[in-house]
């Protein structure tokens, strides 16, 4: 580094430099490491399907030249992760892989990754710098309440929190009522799980007589599902702590691919290691910085199984303005709808976290929803069915009325859909351990 | 003066009136008089009890969401014109009546009626200036009045 290349003392924060490298010095180092991902994929996936599709259009590696240049080169899609599955899309013997992840498709086979030590290393180093973006350090102790196993949120969050030097409390996810010993009596000061599940934790915590502001908690880092910035809100005042979003994907590496710093207002992509991409999913073509669209991600540094312009069916945009945290690494916005998620109503396009920020919006309401499509008569019904909380509960029918008009209201001009506002009684929305369950759909489409 | 109430959301489910019984039962809390709101989808049970905090207790314990709020048990005469008097009390005082229903047991000549009013502390004031009763809580509960 010259001594022009050294951020300000201000901002630099010696355990995660690499999070504020000038803009040019950051996309040399990304090209270079495209070059050598592009060559590893195309040379010696296991299937060859990188070098067939490069081949049919009549690139060879060597014509990625400049970051520009990427644009030129074919997308990797979920379903080829399951053509190829378990193996093809790796790039290395077996014997050089020393970690198998797989998530669990809804349908059929799942889909499987693999990581070589310097993969885990990588993976370590970005869950290790999110942690640190979201003020934790080696006296922290972090509870790692997403499931360890297969799926890789435990395990991300595991390795990052020890690489960070923190204590690590790897409770994994389920048995809650444990969750909330040990986070009392382990002096626990920052969580990760899904959004969810934390505020399962803390209506246990509360039926229990703990009051989590009497804790040591301070911090969530909370992914691996979408939420909202009103849910944020909701947690923040509930519990006192600070809720961070964190983003990630398998087929990437885990949880670390993104994350918020101190400024809660998007999330910083590792692009030393993953570079983003915004395209029009329909064309495919890329959009400029701050317009919205499908979010493309290329590996930059796996080893075992790299990811050129994976398309992740996330929904964002990339931020333009700088980050007043100082890190050069861009922000994307927080993800509030996959196009899987989207659900069609009477030809109304509607996203699970529509509904839900029209939910929190509204003070007292349960964090526990939970949405019903149906089909009568050829028309599609959505029902809303949310848990009614002491605070709702007046002694009029009247109050109770009121408030589904409130909420039906705040649907209404959310989405522009009537729904049916179905008030029930408190737990008998089922509980998620993991990744929420917010919409069941009966129409069998 | 005032008493408690316990309000109750229940869904309409069958056995849900059972389980609420139930759960007072085992607590060894007494009902003393209760009555119900409904609409095509849920209610609200109100409950008048002889231990209203165990009474909340016990039905939060078991997954319940309960309210409590303050009403008046106001004795009227059991005669002809006997509640009008009390409503144009109220009625020239401008005070609301919320809801109302019956207690289970009366005495010789008197009923006693459960009011919510908008205003209870001024509900209070103005029936007992014109000498009409309002029970104290533990009258109640002893059946003593």
């Amino acid at each position: 580094m010259t001594r022009d290349d050294i951020p300000s003392p201000s901002i630099f924060h010696p355990a995660s430099s690499t999070d504020y490298l000038p803009v040019p010095q950051l996309q040399a180092l990304q090209l270079m490491r495209i070059k050598e991902t592009v060559a590893l994929a195309y040379h010696h996936q296991q299937d060859g399907l990188l070098k067939m599709r490069m081949d049919e259009r009549g690139i060879k590696p060597s014509d990625v030249k400049s970051l520009e240049d990427l644009r030129r080169l074919p997308f990797t899609v979920k379903t080829d992760l399951r053509d190829t599955y378990p193996y093809g899309l790796f790039t290395v013997p077996r014997e050089e892989v020393v970690r198998i992840h797989a998530s669990s498709g809804t349908t059929g086979k799942p889909i499987v990754v693999g990581y070589t030590q310097s993969d885990i290393d990588v993976w370590s180093d970005a869950m290790r710098r999110s942690m640190l973006a979201c003020g934790l350090n080696e006296h922290d102790v972090i509870q790692v309440s997403y499931g360890y196993g297969l799926f890789t949120g435990g395990l991300g969050a595991h390795y990052g929190g020890e690489a960070l030097g923190a204590t690590v409390v790897p409770t994994s996810g389920g048995n809650t009522e444990r969750q909330i010993m040990v986070m009392q009596d382990f002096g626990v000061t920052a969580i990760c799980c899904t959004p969810s599940y934390f505020t399962h934790i803390a209506e246990k915590a509360a039926d229990s007589g703990v009051d989590v502001r009497k804790t040591k908690l301070r911090v969530g880092v909370f992914g691996a599902e979408p939420w909202t910035e009103s849910m944020r809100h909701r947690i923040q005042e509930d519990t006192g702590i600070r809720a961070f979003d964190i983003y990630g994907l398998s087929e990437i590496i885990g949880p670390g691919v993104a994350i918020e710093c101190r400024e809660q207002s998007g999330l910083h992509v590792f692009e030393d290691y993953f570079y983003p991409e915004i395209i029009d999913p329909e064309t495919g073509e890329i959009l400029p910085d701050g317009e919205e669209g499908e979010l493309v991600l290329t590996t930059l540094v796996k080893r075992a199984m790299p990811m050129i312009r994976y398309r992740t069916r996330d929904i964002t945009s990339i931020m333009t303005e700088p980050c007043p945290c100082g890190r050069t690494l861009r922000r994307i916005r927080r993800i509030g709808r996959r196009s899987d998620d989207m659900m069609i109503i009477r030809g109304v396009n509607v996203f699970p976290s529509q509904i839900e920020s029209a939910l929190m919006r509204i003070k007292g309401l349960s964090p526990h929803y939970q949405i019903i499509v149906t089909r009568e008569s050829g028309l599609d019904q959505m029902e809303v069915q949310i848990e009614v909380t002491p605070e709702l509960l007046g002694d009029r029918i009247r109050e109770l009325e009121d408030l589904q008009k409130t909420i039906s209201h705040a649907i209404y001009s959310t989405v522009g859909i009537n729904a049916k506002v179905q008030l029930v009684e408190p737990k008998s929305i089922a509980r998620s351990e993991g990744k929420a369950k917010r919409v069941i759909d009966k129409r069998g489409i | 003066m005032k008493l408690q109430q316990i309000a109750i959301f229940m869904e309409n489910k069958p056995g849900h009136l059972r389980t609420i019984c139930r759960t007072l039962a085992d607590a060894g809390v007494n009902i003393t008089t209760l009555s119900l709101a409904d609409t095509q989808q849920y209610g609200i049970l109100r409950l008048l009890t002889d231990d209203s905090a165990k009474a909340q207790k016990s039905l939060t314990d078991a997954g319940f969401v309960v309210n409590v709020t303050e009403v008046l048990a106001v004795e009227v005469d059991d005669s002809p014109g006997g509640l009008l008097r009390i409503l144009d009390i109220i009625g020239e005082n401008a005070i609301n009546i919320e809801y109302m229903y019956a207690f289970s047991h009366h005495r010789e000549h008197m009923a006693v009626m459960v009011f919510r009013f908008d205003n209870p502390d001024k509900a209070i004031t103005c029936l007992q200036n014109n000498d009409i009763k309002v029970l104290p809580a533990i009258d109640i509960l002893k059946g003593s009045w």
